[in-house]
C-alpha cells in the first residue's frame, strides 16, 4: 500500500522539560517529493526530523509515515505508545543521515552497510553483500569497501552513511544537515549522491543550508523559526519572494 | 657527547644491573638448584613439585572462574546502573557500594563461614517451609533439589564467589565508564537503522567500549592472579602461595620458596600481558593513530559549528 502522503505531520508539539521546541508543526510530503527544511540554529529542525522516526517522543499532535502512525497506535480515539520492537520495525523503512556521519568506526565500510540488513532484517548474507557492494559502487566508493571509516575523508564517510541507510530499502530518507560538517570542497560529492537519489524518486526530507541544492532539487521548502513553520512553498517562491520578515532576514544572511 | 647526563645515568644503571646479576649468580643463599632442579633427594625443584603445580593450577582456575563471574556480572550490573529504571539502577548502585567497601580478605573469610547460616542449599519454592506449615504439612519444605551447604560453600566455591562477586563491582564501574565513553550518535544511528536495544549494545556500543574496557580489565586480571592468595583464609589449600608456604614450613627454607613463587607470578603475568596485547589490537581495529587524529580534528571542527559552506548558522 502506498499512501498519497509519505509524511504527514499534524500539529506536532515537542518540549524538553519546560522548553517548548516545536509549537505545532504541520507538514505534508508526497511520495517522491524532496522537502527541504531551512531555518536558523535552534529553531527545532533537527528535533522535528528526529520526531519523524520517533527518536524523540512528541508531546502532542501526530505524525504519519506512509499512512501509518509513527510510534503510537490508535485505539478508542486514544494514542498508545508502541513497544520498542514495533517502533524499531517502523524505523527500518525510514533512513536517516546525520550531520556527523555516525558510521560505526569498528566495522569496515562494507560491514557498516551490511550490518542492519543482516542483523535487523535477517536477510541472506550473500544477497545483502551484493546489494551493499552495488550501493557502494553507486555512491562512488567501490574501491573503499574494505577500509575503516577512520581512513576516509568526511565526504566519503557521509556517502557511506547514505549507502548504509539505503541498504535497508527505506521508503523515506531523512537528512540532518548532511554537509555541514564537511570541508567546502567535499560538499559537492555528497550533494551529487543526494541529487541522484531524488532523481530515482526517493522521498526525502532534508535539513540543509545549501540554498542551491534546495532550489535545484527541492519540490518544496519550509522555513522554520522558533518552533513553527513560518513559511512554505516551492523553493523558487520562498527563496526569491519570501513573504515574511524573518524568512527575508534569514535568507539575506545565507545568500 | 651531546647528552652527558644521559650517559652518566646509563652508566649508573649498568653498574646497578651488574651488581644485581652478580648477587643472583654468586650468592648461594638463593639456592637455585633447590628452586629449579631438586629440593630433596630424588625430588624435582620446588617450582615443579606436584603440590606446587597443583597449587598453580588452582590459582589459574580460580583466576579464570572468578574473573568470568566478575566480567559477566559486571556487565549486567553496569547495564542496570545505566538503566532508566530507578529500581534497577539503585540495586546496581548498592551492589557496587557494598562489594567495593568490604575488603576481599574479609569477604573470603565471610564466604568460608556462610554455611553457618543455612544447613542445606537448593532450588525450590521460596518460603517453602512456611507455606507447608500454612497447609499443615509438617515435613514439606518445597525443595526440588538441595545439597548440604558445607559441601557447596566450602573451599573452592566459596573462594570463587568471594573473589568473583567482589570483582563484579569493580568490573561494573569499568564497563560503565567504557559504555559512557561512546558517542551518543553511535547508538542513535544504530537505533535509527531499526536495531533493538540489545543489538545496539552488543553490536555497536560494547565492541567500541572494549577499547576503553580492556586495559583496566587487564589490570584487574593480573591483580586477581595475586588476590587468589587470599582464599587461603576461606580456607582453600588448592592455591599456589599456600602450597609454597607449606614447602617452606616443612623444609625451613624461606627465601628460595619466595623466589619460586615470584617466578611463577612473573610467568603468569607475562602470559596475561601478551594476551592483553592481542586483545587490545583486536578491539583497536579501525583506530589507527592517523585515523584517530583526523577524527579528533573533525570533531573539533564540528563542535565549533563545522565549516559550513556559504553560511554560518545563526549569529
Ligand atoms: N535532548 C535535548 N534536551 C534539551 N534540549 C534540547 C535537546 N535537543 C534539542 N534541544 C533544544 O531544542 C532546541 C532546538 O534544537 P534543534 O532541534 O537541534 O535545532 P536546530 O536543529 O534547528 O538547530 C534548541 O534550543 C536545543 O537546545
Ligand atoms: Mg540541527
Amino acid at each position: 500500500m502506498t499512501a498519497t502522503e509519505m509524511v504527514r505531520a499534524d500539529n506536532v508539539h515537542k518540549s524538553f522539560g519546560s522548553l517548548e521546541v516545536l509549537k505545532g508543526i504541520d507538514l505534508v510530503v508526497k511520495p517522491g517529493e524532496v522537502c527541504c527544511v531551512l531555518g536558523p540554529s535552534g529553531s527545532g529542525k533537527s528535533t522535528f526530523l528526529r520526531c519523524i522516526n520517533h527518536l524523540e517522543k512528541i508531546n502532542a499532535g501526530r505524525i504519519l509515515v506512509d499512512g501509518e502512525l509513527v510510534g503510537y497506535r490508535e485505539r478508542g480515539g486514544k494514542l498508545h505508545e508502541l513497544g520498542e520492537k514495533d517502533v524499531a520495525k517502523q524505523r527500518r523503512s525510514i533512513g536517516m543521515v546525520f550531520q556527523r556521519f555516525n558510521l560505526f568506526p569498528h566495522m569496515t565500510v562494507l560491514d557498516n552497510v551490511m550490518e542492519a540488513p543482516c542483523r535487523v532484517k535477517r536477510e541472506s548474507k550473500a544477497e545483502v553483500r551484493d546489494r551493499s557492494l552495488s550501493l557502494l559502487e553507486r555512491v562512488g566508493l567501490g574501491e573503499k569497501v574494505g577500509n575503516y571509516p577512520g581512513q576516509l575523508s568526511g565526504g566519503q564517510q557521509q556517502r557511506v552513511a547514505i549507502a548504509r541507510a539505503l541498504a535497508m530499502r527505506p521508503k523515506l530518507m531523512l537528512f540532518d544537515e548532511p554537509t555541514s560538517a564537511l570541508d567546502p570542497e567535499l560538499v559537492g560529492e555528497v550533494l551529487d549522491v543526494m541529487k541522484g537519489l531524488a532523481q530515482d524518486g526517493m522521498t526525502m526530507v532534508v535539513v540543509t543550508h545549501e540554498i542551491g541544492f534546495a532550489r535545484e532539487v527541492g519540490d518544496k521548502l519550509i522555513f522554520m523559526d522558533g518552533g513553527v513553520v513560518v513559511e512554505q512553498g516551492t523553493p523558487r517562491d520562498v527563496i526569491t519572494n519570501p513573504q515574511h520578515e524573518r524568512t527575508r532576514a534569514f535568507l539575506s544572511k545565507v545568500l | 657527547m651531546r647528552h652527558p647526563a644521559r650517559w652518566v645515568g646509563l652508566g649508573v644503571i649498568a653498574i646497578l644491573v651488574a651488581m644485581f646479576v652478580h648477587l643472583l649468580v654468586t650468592n648461594d643463599r638463593f639456592r637455585w638448584s633447590f628452586i629449579f632442579l631438586e629440593y630433596q633427594d630424588g625430588k624435582r625443584g620446588v617450582m615443579f613439585t606436584e603440590p606446587v603445580l597443583n597449587g598453580l593450577r588452582g590459582t589459574i582456575l580460580l583466576t579464570i572462574s572468578s574473573m568470568a563471574i566478575g566480567i559477566g556480572l559486571g556487565i549486567v550490573i553496569a547495564i542496570m546502573r545505566l538503566s532508566e529504571n530507578r529500581i534497577l539502577s539503585s540495586v546496581a548502585f548498592v551492589y557496587t557500594w557494598f562489594f567495593r567497601a568490604v575488603p576481599r580478605l574479609v569477604l573470603a573469610v565471610l564466604f568460608g563461614n556462610l554455611n553457618i547460616l543455612w544447613e542445606r542449599i537448593g532450588f525450590g519454592l521460596p518460603f517453602g517451609t512456611q507455606i507447608g506449615k500454612l497447609f499443615g504439612l509438617d515435613g514439606f519444605d518445597g525443595q526440588f533439589y538441595s545439597i548440604k551447604a558445607s559441601d557447596l560453600l566450602a573451599g573452592f566455591v566459596a573462594g570463587m564467589l568471594a573473589l568473583g562477586l567482589s570483582e563484579a563491582a569493580y568490573m561494573a564501574e569499568i564497563v560503565r565508564a567504557g559504555i559512557q565513553s561512546i558517542d551518543e550518535g553511535q547508538s542513535e544511528a544504530a537505533v535509527a537503522l531499526g536495531m533493538s536495544r540489545g543489538q545496539v549494545l552488543r553490536r555497536v556500543v560494547l565492541p567500541q567500549a572494549m577499547r576503553v574496557i580492556v586495559p583496566p580489565t587487564g589490570n584487574e586480571i593480573i591483580a586477581m592472579v595475586k588476590d587468589t592468595s587470599l582464599v587461603a583464609f576461606v580456607p582453600v589449600t588448592f592455591e599456589l602461595w599456600f602450597q609454597l608456604q607449606q614447602v617452606s614450613a616443612r623444609t625451613f627454607v624461606v627465601l628460595p620458596v619466595i623466589v619460586a613463587a615470584l617466578i611463577w607470578y612473573l610467568i603468569l603475568c607475562t602470559v596475561l600481558m601478551v594476551a592483553q596485547f592481542f586483545v587490545e589490537r583486536h578491539f583497536g581495529k579501525g583506530y589507527g593513530a592517523a585515523a584517530k587524529a583526523r577524527q579528533r580534528l573533525r570533531d573539533i571542527q564540528v563542535e565549533q559549528g563545522g565549516r559550513i559552506t556559504g553560511v554560518g548558522e545563526g549569529p
